[in-house]
């Protein structure tokens, strides 16, 4: 039982003993404004990731999350500039995510083109589209009531950390407790074998990219609120951390494997590690190559530790399942 | 659903994809597809500016092309085998980064150039390591190593860019011999030795082996590791010159250099017909990929329409023409698989008893 939480408690493990190290030897950390800013900086990564989750257990990949944030972070603030009401704003974000994820669907799933390519495609489409349209500027000044949902504080904590937390357990719910969850696994494991059990393949592959998109809607509004301007450049290179968190949450980058509980705890491995070398002292700049390495190193314990349990499987040669 | 017509269309395809083998011999369908978008986009630009169909113009505009064209050799042949290696861009920068960093320190500057490409043959080492030796999928190692090579390249700069490099330097990325830049030469030479390569030894062709079957490759007695670490050095030693090239053209090493190029790359290598399920691809497909995004964007730009809009362009494009080129899921007795002309070919072969 506790062995299929194995990544879990690991990242668990490492994660604790960074706070404990970085609470004892810094007075600041520990505090409760440093936590709940760790959290709320978490918070959106948390929800892009998790629909990253549901795309790379499917067995797809979605490298075009940076771009959708983009597209609607300014379409939200060009409406709430426009004067439309907030809930109004959100509902468009959310629509519109979900209308560019079901654009990706479906040409994944009914026109069958490799997912990369097609995401790729629209990463550079999108992005493209955003340039074209702001021309660069930022949107602002944004009305007052812009920053309500990104600012308010419910029980101590920023509603954007209350919401990522609803995401994450609604999420983990969906993939381990519905039958929709459970086709999302067989499809990531094995396409054929599951067209051959009866699972609509392709209307599984195009859901789980439609609810990315929402989610990657609802991950901006998060975002966005909490500043008092839309900048192009918004989401630059997210896909990326996205993919990170989700890989060193111990998801099979080639699908079938993982859950969203180990890439929550990723997302929070990244973020504190992040705000670590501030409290270092260790220059910024270093983040990236450190974030690299955090990767490569969990990735390669694992596999090398499927050498060691003799799981041959993944490991003689294969190096995409069929 | 006329599954049955689609299969044998397919299977026609497929045994004529076998032609292949002999490079110059009929052009496959997708590089004549290339070739076509090339020529009428070609003949549409010119309409747009007076200057675009000059020799200079063109020569000019391959000196950008070069750059994302060298690297995308290796990464073809990567891609081949069914790896792929996001971390070309980051070793650019690293290689610029490692020689600026040297030459400030007193270093002559073209043996802080050789250091560069040295560190940079040294990453794809590393690369190639990992993925051969730890077995780690090199979608994850280079998707780490993108992040870390980048991330050496800013924390050794702490993010300045180092300017000022001897005119004699700078010539590598500005000059040429006549019209005809340094890198394009540097090109044109190394898509011939990769094309020899992919297509006349023996080397060439257990690449395309390693894609349609690893594992078949392994217990044939090849040595898939040591061709594996070859490829992904190869990439690092190219990606690390181009970079040296990058750097002299905008006079400039820095961390941030060549952002975005492994997205470049790997477009024209997925436009030029590679596939990415591996085994599928030829050199003279991605060249074909470079020219065309080149051309587009050149021509483009000449036409006065703006950047953004050349993207939203070359990412359609790039859709369009590989829905064109079929490799895509099909519904065959209702379960939808992976359709490339390749494993049709491969079952065809099978049924012959020569795989």
């Amino acid at each position: 039982m506790l062995g299929r939480y194995n990544r879990e408690m690991t990242i668990a493990v490492v994660l604790g003993a960074l706070v404990v190290y970085l609470g004892l030897t810094q007075e600041t950390f520990l505090n409760p404004q440093t936590i709940a800013n760790v959290l709320t900086n978490a918070a959106y990564v948390a929800v892009i990731s998790v629909g990253m989750t549901l795309v790379i257990l499917a067995g797809q990949l979605d490298i075009s999350v940076g771009s959708m944030l983009a597209v609607c972070g300014l379409t939200a603030g060009a409406l709430a500039r426009a004067g439309i009401p907030m809930p109004l704003v959100v509902l468009t974000s959310l629509l519109l995510g979900f209308a560019m994820g079901a654009l990706n669907g479906s040409l994944v799933a009914y026109l069958g083109i490799p997912s990369i390519i097609v995401t790729l495609a629209m990463l550079t489409i999108l992005r493209g589209i955003v340039l074209w349209w702001t021309k660069g500027y930022w949107i602002m000044p944004l009305p007052p009531e812009w920053k309500f949902l990104g600012t308010t504080v419910v029980l101590g904590l920023p509603l954007p950390v209350w919401i990522s937390w609803g995401v994450v357990l609604l999420s983990a719910l969906l993939v381990s407790n519905t039958l929709f969850g459970r086709w999302i696994y067989a499809v990531g494991s094995n396409a054929k074998a599951a067209a051959l059990a009866g699972i609509d393949v392709p209307r599984v592959t195009f859901w789980v990219f439609a609810l990315n998109g929402f989610l990657v809607g609802l991950g901006t509004m998060i975002h966005v609120t909490r500043f008092s301007q839309v900048q192009t450049q918004e989401g630059l290179g997210l896909e990326f951390l996205a993919i990170t968190a989700v890989v060193v949450g111990g998801t099979n980058i080639f699908g079938g494997s993982g859950t969203v509980l180990g890439t929550y705890l990723g997302v929070l491995l990244i973020v504190v590690t992040s705000s670590a070398l501030t409290f270092l002292g260790i220059p910024a700049t270093w983040d990236q190559a450190i974030r690299g390495a955090f990767i490569l190193f969990a990735v390669s314990m694992d596999i090398l530790r499927m050498h060691v349990q003799g799981r041959r499987r993944f490991v003689t040669g294969l190096r995409t399942p069929e | 659903m006329g599954k049955g017509k689609n299969l044998v269309h397919r299977e026609n395809r497929a045994v004529r994809t076998e032609l292949r083998m002999r490079v110059w011999v009929p052009l496959l369908w997708r590089e004549r597809v290339l070739l076509g978008l090339l020529v009428i986009s070609g003949i549409a630009l010119a309409f747009f500016s007076d200057v675009f169909l000059t020799t200079t113009n063109l020569l000019r505009a391959t000196r950008y092309a070069a750059e994302v064209g060298m690297v995308a050799l290796p990464m073809t042949m990567i891609i081949i085998t069914r790896g792929v290696d996001l971390s070309v861009a980051s070793i650019m920068a690293l290689g610029a980064m490692t020689m600026g960093l040297l030459w400030q320190r007193g270093m002559d500057i073209w043996f802080a150039a050789a250091c560069g490409s040295l560190v940079g043959t040294l990453a794809g080492f590393i690369n190639g390591l990992v993925i051969a030796k730890v077995r780690v999928p090199p979608i994850i190692v280079t998707l780490a190593t993108l992040a870390i090579y980048r991330g050496i390249a800013t924390g050794l700069s702490g993010g300045r860019g180092i300017l000022g490099f001897p005119e004699s330097f700078l010539f590598l990325g500005q000059g040429g011999i006549g019209p005809v830049p340094v890198s394009t030469l540097l090109w044109v030479l190394l898509t011939v030795l990769t094309t020899v390569l992919m297509a006349r030894t023996t080397v060439g062709r257990t690449i395309y082996a390693i894609g349609h079957n690893e594992p078949a490759v392994r217990f044939s007695g090849i040595p898939v590791d040591r061709i594996l670490v070859g490829l992904y050095t190869l990439s690092g030693f190219i990606s690390g010159l181009s970079g040296i090239f990058y750097a002299a053209r905008v006079a400039t090493a820095k961390s941030n250099a060549a952002m975005g190029y492994e997205l470049a790359v790997i477009t024209a290598v997925v436009l030029g017909g590679t596939s990415l399920s591996g085994g599928e691809g030829t050199i003279l497909g991605t060249v074909l990929g470079v020219l065309l995004i080149t051309l587009l964007q050149n021509g483009l730009t000449l036409a006065r329409v703006p950047a953004a809009v050349q993207d939203v362009l070359i990412g359609t494009v790039l859709l369009v023409a590989v829905l064109s080129y079929g490799e895509r899921l099909i519904r065959i007795r209702g379960v939808r698989m992976l359709v490339t002309g390749r494993q049709f070919r491969l079952d065809h072969d099978s049924k012959e008893g020569r795989t």
